[in-house]
């Protein structure tokens, strides 16, 4: 990944109007912490020398689900050109923690941003033979028009906001 | 019913549809054509990702059956079940049997067009299931009970105004919901708890792929996700045809379909699933203990869906169709489905260009009877189609298979009589007529003018109209006594063999030879003016107005007529130029499928539209000074020949002689050969021209000269704006006179 890769992410990011933060990985309980409402749910994050931070239930239940402002959960891939994380749906309920709170923040290696649909496609290929199962390409919010006009949060999060881990 | 009896039922159900659902479906599907031009215009390469597409699913397509194996061995060997079902009672038994073994008491759906295709929640509310739409366009659609509209937005004939009515109504919320987001978030809620009590989950598929097991979702409210996390069942519906070879293969629909559709980049979520998912469902029936602690064994269902396909895919002229990824461009790119909507331009379940071949094709040719007219042929949603189905081939195709299911007993005397076509007794007297042009200019021409006095009379006229359906309230073309050819023949030419920069044959076109003679010597000047030796052979109608009314036998004869006498002129390496476009677009693009490849490919590549091959003499060092010129100009292009991308030479003569010129960006102008004059048609045809009178009675066009390319289009400007419409040679024509 090429600094001009991450610049254009950034900016597809920008475009659609999703707030980023690029941190490195010793501040992300802080820029989390700042970004994220409470009550806030989460699921594990697999970076070297990032975690949770402790305020953030990692094992929630529906009832918590209902009732979180915000779900925390990793971003396995970034696309460039369309500003959209790939979110594998991990055993532990990665996929509902970033579908029902209304705020989703997505985490992301930078070193994990690709150029295009191509790549992501051609790297997904590969996990997905090996047995990794699910993933959602998420670009945005949700968002409906099927009311008259441009909504934001249709069933899914209203707003998303991605910390990009600079290594 | 009588034909004109029918015909005023058509006509009364278009004008109803144009006053309470036109407004809201014009402003949707514009807006998304609009998109879709944008969208695509930032790809970098968008020709080679459509190839791409295309060559996908052909060969997904030609492999289907192995591939189908293919995908059952690897969602069972995945742990979940796939089910072949014939047709739609074989699917609906299955689905029925599913829920009926998890004592299932609702299920919530996202959109999917192919479960309304098999009419699958009648069938599990027969059963007392409770069946939810979570999608909010196909909800809005459920509380109203109405059908889908729109293949991707099921509910754009509904203004909000219309939806808050309707929620309002239904609901009885403390406050009236008024706004989008005051909509959208009832909406949300509403159907939230309705997911949250939910036992199984329906979807479709938009692609499914045969190597990993994968189910593509592309969607953008979350809903599908929704309903796939909070269920421990998924039954998952798609057509067989959504098979694709491998995982790889998704990257250029992902980028393709929200583009061609919606003209979004990309939907919010594509949801990539190979179930059963490991993702733990989310039970809230157990609203205390932890999603990841759940103990909820998932279970999944892949329904594969005949219905038709195998045999679609058996049928050469039908199988393209399979190649459809229901990316909705076809319809919001044309001008007619802009203004009804898919209430009109639709069958049973599918709606747009492409119905036409699903309909046919899934539920029988009656289903496309209905609608199938509405395409003119005007071929815009061509180059709009991410995988390059050739819609309007298949809208003929169908509608000369409907001509030969006509009652045979239906025999006209006097047309059978009159019209030398190849096609059967039980065909329609309009499409007879229209499809005849040739053989009645001829016959108009050699009276004239008393043809013209008596077709004009009234007696003639309401005769027309009620065994034709040829609407009293146009004008009927003024044949000539004198015909373009004949003119040439006593003038002969005025360049000298010896002399001339190049030979070519002006290709006489029914309209130029028999109507608008003066287009057509203003072309021959032209040409001459550039130093091009002309010869007007007698050659044959394109074929364009049978194939217009699905005569393709008669088309395929015109064909090898004009391919015969052209032959030799090719030979002696003359060119042929060609003023309507829409017999250009018949050497261009149908004589593929009814000439040798070698004939079509021979004619098509030495074969120009005239303002094309005035731009090319130009380019090779003509004098433009030999030319007139300093216009003002509004000019309205032609349908077909801005398919095939030839509207911006007229543009670069047009300045290059000092016009100054003004386009219209309407797709199609309304006429589109004959079809604005059927009486059926008028008040469609006549909406879809008023964007263009509205561009052109703007005060920085009103005083212009209109110009169009087309005579059909020439026509249909003169009735809108009371003006006369010129063709562009006409402008350049050195005899012209000025102001015109
Ligand atoms: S035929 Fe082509 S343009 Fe029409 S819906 Fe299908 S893929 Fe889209």
């Amino acid at each position: 990944m090429g600094t001009d890769t991450a610049a254009t992410f950034e900016k597809s990011l920008e475009r659609l109007n999703v707030e980023r933060t690029a941190t490195a990985a010793t501040d992300v309980h802080g820029v989390l912490e700042d970004v994220c409402t409470t009550p806030t749910v989460g699921s594990s994050l697999p970076f070297d020398g990032v975690s949770l931070p402790e305020w953030v239930n990692d094992t929630p239940t529906p009832e918590d689900l209902r009732d979180a402002e915000t779900g925390i959960s990793a971003a396995s891939i970034g696309i460039a050109d369309y500003g959209s994380v790939v979110l594998p749906a991990r055993p532990d309920g990665s996929e509902s923690v970033s579908l029902f709170p209304d705020t989703h923040v997505a985490v992301l290696r930078m070193s994990d941003i690709v150029p295009g649909i191509p790549e992501a496609i051609a790297r997904l290929g590969d996990e997905f033979r090996a047995g990794n199962d699910t993933a959602i390409i998420a670009t945005g919010p949700s968002a409906t028009a099927d009311m008259g006009s441009l909504v934001t949060g249709a069933h899914g999060p209203k707003e998303v906001h991605v910390v990009i881990l600079d290594e | 019913m009588s034909n004109s009896g029918s015909r005023e039922a058509k006509a009364a159900h278009l004008r109803q549809l144009l006053e309470t659902e036109g407004d809201a479906v014009a402003q949707n599907t514009r807006g998304f054509n609009a998109g879709r031009y944008d969208s695509v215009s930032r790809l970098d390469d968008y020709e080679a990702l459509k190839a791409d597409a295309r060559e996908i699913k052909e060969d997904a397509i030609a492999r289907l059956p192995e591939l189908i194996d293919r995908v059952e061995r690897t969602v069972e060997a995945n742990g979940g079940t796939v089910y072949i079902a014939d047709d739609a009672a074989d699917a609906n038994r299955y689905i029925s049997d599913v829920c009926d073994e998890r004592s299932a008491e609702r299920v919530v759906k996202s959109k999917s067009m192919t479960t309304e295709e098999l009419a699958v929640n009648e069938a599990l509310e027969a059963d007392g299931v409770d069946v939810v739409e979570t999608d909010l366009g196909e909800w809005v659609l459920q509380v109203a009970d109405e059908t889908p509209s729109h293949i991707v937005a099921p509910a754009l004939h509904k203004s909000r105004e219309r939806i808050a009515d309707l929620i309002n109504e239904t609901f009885d919320p403390e406050e009236p919901l008024e706004t989008a987001e005051e909509l959208t978030m009832f909406a949300r809620d509403h159907l939230g708890e309705l997911i949250e009590g939910a036992d199984v989950g329906m979807t479709g598929a938009n692609f499914i792929t045969a190597d990993t097991g994968t189910i593509a979702l592309v969607t953008s409210e979350g809903n599908a996700r929704k309903t796939v996390t909070a269920t421990d069942t998924h039954i998952a519906v798609a057509g067989v045809e959504k098979v694709v070879p491998s995982f790889e293969d998704l990257a250029p629909f992902i980028e393709l379909i929200g583009r061609s559709g919606t003209g979004q980049d990309i939907t919010s979520y594509l949801s990539l699933l190979t179930p059963p998912v490991e993702s733990p469902a989310v039970d809230f029936d157990e609203p205390e203990v932890a999603v990841a602690d759940g103990d909820v064994d998932r279970d999944f269902h892949l329904v594969l869906v005949d219905n038709g396909r195998m045999a679609m895919r058996e049928d050469d002229q039908l199988r393209e169709t399979l190649y459809c990824i229901r990316c909705s461009a076809c319809a919001n790119s044309c001008a007619n489905f802009q203004s009804v909507g898919g209430h009109a331009f639709g069958g049973e379940t599918y709606s747009g260009g492409i119905a036409t071949g699903w309909e046919a094709g899934v539920h029988g040719s009656d289903s496309a009877a209905g609608f199938n007219d509405l395409c003119t042929g005007c071929s815009r949603c061509v180059d709009a189609c991410p995988v390059g189905i050739d819609i309007p081939w298949i809208n003929t195709v169908v509608r000369d298979r409907l001509n030969r299911e006509g009652d045979e007993g239906q025999f006209d005397f006097l047309y059978e009589g009159l019209v030398p076509d190849e096609e059967p007794g039980g065909i329609d007297v309009q499409k007879r007529l229209f499809g005849n042009y040739e053989t009645l200019a001829k016959l108009g021409s050699a009276t004239a003018p008393v043809s013209n006095w008596i077709a004009s009379t009234r007696p003639a006229r309401a005769a027309l109209e009620r065994v034709a359906g040829v609407d009293g309230r146009r004008e009927l073309p003024d044949f000539q006594r004198e015909t373009l050819r004949d003119w040439y023949a006593s003038r002969g030419p005025r360049i000298d063999a010896a002399d001339a920069d190049r030979e070519v044959v002006l290709y006489p076109d029914t309209y130029t030879d028999y109507v608008d003679v003066d287009r057509g010597k203003a072309a021959v000047r032209v040409l001459e003016a550039l130093n091009v030796r002309v010869r007007i052979p007698d050659v044959a109608e394109s074929g364009r107005a049978p194939l217009s009314q699905g005569m393709v036998d008669t088309a395929d004869e015109r064909a090898s007529r004009v391919y015969g006498t052209l032959a030799e002129h090719l030979d002696a390496g003359r060119d042929v130029v060609v003023i309507e476009p829409s017999d250009l677009a018949m050497f261009h693009r149908e004589y593929e499928k009814l000439l040798p490849e070698r004939s079509f490919e021979r004619l098509r590549d030495s074969s120009y539209e005239i303002l094309e091959f005035v731009y090319g003499c130009l380019e090779n060092g003509a004098d433009a000074d030999s030319l007139r010129g300093d216009a003002e100009i509004a000019y309205h292009s032609h349908c077909q020949q801005r398919t095939l991308g030839l509207e911006p030479y007229t543009t670069a003569v047009l300045e290059e002689v000092g016009c100054d010129v003004l386009e219209s960006d309407v797709e199609c102008c309304g006429m589109a050969g004959s079809f604005g004059y059927k009486s059926e048609y008028y008040d469609l045809s006549m909406d879809v021209g008023d964007r263009l009178r509205e561009q052109f009675t703007e005060p920085a066009a009103a005083d212009r000269i209109v110009v169009a390319s087309g005579t059909s289009c020439e026509d249909q400007l003169g009735s809108l704006l009371e003006r006369d419409a010129a063709h562009p040679v006409e402008v350049l024509d050195p005899h012209r006179r000025t102001g015109r």
